[in-house]
């Protein structure tokens, strides 16, 4: 598969080393057995009732400075406004895709169709879906699907507001892999809190190169 | 120190590189700071799952099983990464390893790349060889910018500028980015490295990266980080060159269901790290064009094929060894001469590099077995280091050589000694008579020993020995039964 000649001898010659190593090659079918019978007798699921779970998932968005509001179907785009003009935002790319009610009038949303660097640079923050968020981390996965874009979009503007249906929320990383499982080749962003940093003597700043803020609407 | 990497076949050995070290305080301060405060919020978010001891067991089992059919899941990783329009290689050690990367970043036309932090590109020394045909490369991890601006190195697996504080890393971004006026803040400083480098992000079409994870099940790569720096080198430029050791590839997906909740608490002590980038070869409307994946041995097949040390190949890089060992606490980094410090670099790199160019590292621990009880995915460190500590002996001791080896000799004089009540006696006698010019009185009238000639000396380098008493306890014994009490 190389660039050059001997790419091709040092595949043959590192599986070679291993196979030594392992007193023999493995078996596709016997490797599929094998990997049945390691033990998970951790969490699979979470034990919490929804409200609670809920609860978790603001609470651990707030313990990293996302501001959480809550909000009926039919709100969103209220909910949206308010929270832009908090932030004193105005110019957001939103991704292909995103649903239409969702956006408020007063602001100006470009729709990102290609947009470069340089130009997703321009904008004040972006607005996107997401796939589904983690309670007990409190994580929000967006992926390469029709309301949350490129990886690029989410990453350049230095604010990002996040829409999740609660629907979408699970309690655990295992739920959360399980749901992942059929869709897992999609480029995917696990996004815990705003960008931050703790390499100069520990202390956690916000925002080094990714969005400095990141807020969540949950919709009910 | 500058630009010259850590390497084992040219650094001092570790007992002396420590001592330079302990006369350090600053780094000491700033090493042992930094440590506890990872270490306290790695316990409390620990200490949140009920599970986890659970997912350590798994953790553990996914790995040993995934080196028990390494070749299989590697072809797998490689036919799923390919169907998917990335483009895998091989590379047998660094040399071929940084021999494909440069001619990639030449073929992709650019003479900059972006790098994300990579422990793997370190232990390849790679950015001198980038230099050396002409690239150059951006560092973008804040840690990894701090030292190749302070022309310094890596003294951590997951921090690698933990040992410079805010003043030392200030004066180093006032004079390399030009800003006279820059405050101490850390804010301040990460606003610096963010103004410095978004040009960066914008502007270089090629992007160098490790991997923390490669997904055999689908040719996915994983990569943990938390400032953004990495989603922007993986995803702004045009060709992407990512290098991993073999020893990165886990299963199925469903496997990173453990590594992530492993991974983020034992590294930085955060429920989750900001940001996970999970990418499958290449996509025409998300990210790079061209993607690149160079498949690492460069030692690792002789490690697996070491039945007692194969477990140092289990290592997800989490550094939480590093953190809870009191003696890289005490040291720092750099003592160990390694990219790889503390306890997994104290064994990871003798077996890495020939052994004879590491034969100080696997003594570089106390053995107190703090790093078995961290390490998230059951690693025995302590185990490790006695097994090479087993091996260095026999290679001093092997042969002509052997026949000739001061240490060797000297065991087995004291085993002949120890062999016999009368020559024990004899021996401590000798002891008490031999030590007495070399005796020095403390304030409490307690005698030490501060220096000890020839290869005894070793022992005082960094510590007194105290005075043998004056009288052994069979002595006194022997006395009490005479005076009949």
């Amino acid at each position: 598969m190389g660039v050059d000649g001997s790419a091709g001898s040092a595949r043959a010659e590192v599986l070679r080393r291993i196979r030594a190593a392992n007193g023999g090659a493995a078996d596709g079918v016997a490797a599929r057995v094998a990997w049945e019978g390691v033990t998970r007798e951790y969490r699979r699921s979470g034990t919490r009732v929804r409200e609670l779970m809920l609860e978790l998932l603001e609470d651990r968005l707030r313990d990293y400075d996302a501001t959480v509001v809550r909000t009926a179907g039919g709100d969103v785009a209220r909910s949206v406004a308010r929270m832009l003009a908090e932030r004193g935002v105005t110019r957001m790319v939103v991704p292909v895709g995103l649903r239409a009610e969702w956006l408020p009038s007063g602001f100006e949303f470009v729709v990102d169709e290609g947009l470069s660097a340089g130009e997703l640079n321009g904008f004040d923050g972006v607005m996107t879906g997401a796939t589904l968020a983690i309670a007990e981390t409190g994580t929000v996965v967006l992926q390469n699907v029709a309301g949350q874009g490129r990886r690029a979009v989410t990453l350049v503007p230095d604010y990002h507001l996040c829409l999740v249906r609660l629907d979408d929320v699970v309690e655990t990383v295992p739920e959360a892999m399980a749901r992942l499982q059929g869709t897992a080749e999609l480029a995917t962003t696990f996004v815990s809190g705003p960008s931050a940093t703790a390499d100069i003597e520990m202390t956690r700043i916000k925002g080094v190169h990714g969005p400095r803020f990141l807020d969540v609407i949950l919709i009910d | 120190m500058s630009g010259v990497g850590l390497d084992p076949r040219t650094a001092p050995t570790f007992p002396m590189a420590a001592k330079t070290m302990l006369g350090d305080t600053q780094l000491r301060k700033n090493v042992r700071h930094a440590t506890d405060v990872i270490q306290a919020k790695r316990a409390r978010v620990v200490a949140e799952m009920p599970d986890w001891q659970q997912l350590r067991e798994a953790g553990k089992q996914i790995r040993q099983h995934t080196m028990e059919h390494l070749d299989f899941y590697l072809e797998e990783f490689e036919a799923n990464c390919t169907r998917a329009g990335g483009v895998v290689h091989w590379a047998r050690d660094a040399e071929e390893a940084r021999r494909i990367i440069v001619g990639l970043v030449k073929a992709s036309g650019s003479d900059e790349v972006i790098k994300i932090k990579s422990m793997t590109t370190e232990e390849i020394q790679l950015n001198s060889a980038l230099e050396a045909a002409g690239i150059h490369p951006f560092e973008t991890d804040l840690a990894e910018l701090i030292i190749q601006l302070g022309e310094d190195r890596p003294s951590h697996i997951v921090v690698p500028a933990l040992h410079k504080n805010r003043q030392q890393i200030r004066e180093i971004f006032q004079k390399k980015m030009n800003l006279p006026e820059l405050g101490e803040r850390p804010q301040d400083l990460a606003d610096a490295a963010r103004m410095f480098l978004r040009e960066k992000f914008l502007r270089v079409k090629t992007g160098v990266s490790g991997a923390n994870f490669l997904i055999a099940e689908t040719g996915g790569v994983c990569v943990v980080e938390s400032e953004g720096n990495g989603r922007m080198c993986l995803t702004l430029p045009e060709t992407l060159i990512t290098v991993a050791g073999i020893d990165k590839v886990v299963p199925r997906f469903q496997d990173l269901e453990v590594l992530l909740q492993l991974l983020p608490r034992s590294a930085t002590g955060e429920r989750m790290n900001p940001y996970n980038s999970i990418w499958t070869g290449v996509n025409a409307a998300d990210g790079p064009r061209t993607f690149h994946v160079v498949l690492m041995d460069n030692a690792r097949t002789e490690i697996l094929a070491d039945e007692e040390g194969r477990q140092t190949l289990n290592c997800i890089r989490c550094a939480a060894c590093q953190n809870a060992c009191p003696v890289y606490r005490q040291t720092g980094g750099h003592a160990y001469g390694s990219v790889y410090a503390g306890p997994i670099g104290a064994i990871l790199t003798p077996q890495l590099q020939e052994m004879k160019h590491a034969q100080s590292l696997p003594y570089a621990s106390s053995l107190c077995g703090a790093c078995y009880e961290v390490c998230p995915v059951k690693i025995n460190i302590p185990e490790v280091l006695i097994h090479l500590r087993n091996k260095v002996v026999k290679q001093n001791t092997a042969g002509v050589a052997g026949f000739f080896d001061v240490e060797a000799s000297a065991m087995k004089a004291m085993a002949m000694i120890f062999r016999s009540e009368r020559r024990f006696r004899a021996a401590q006698r000798l002891g008490r008579v031999a030590e007495g010019p070399l005796v020095h009185k403390d304030g409490r009238g307690e005698g030490w020993i501060g220096w000890l000639p020839g290869m005894l000396g070793g022992w005082t380098q960094v510590r007194d020995l105290q005075e043998m008493p004056k009288e052994t306890f069979r002595d006194w014994w022997e006395k009490r039964a005479a005076n009949g009490r």
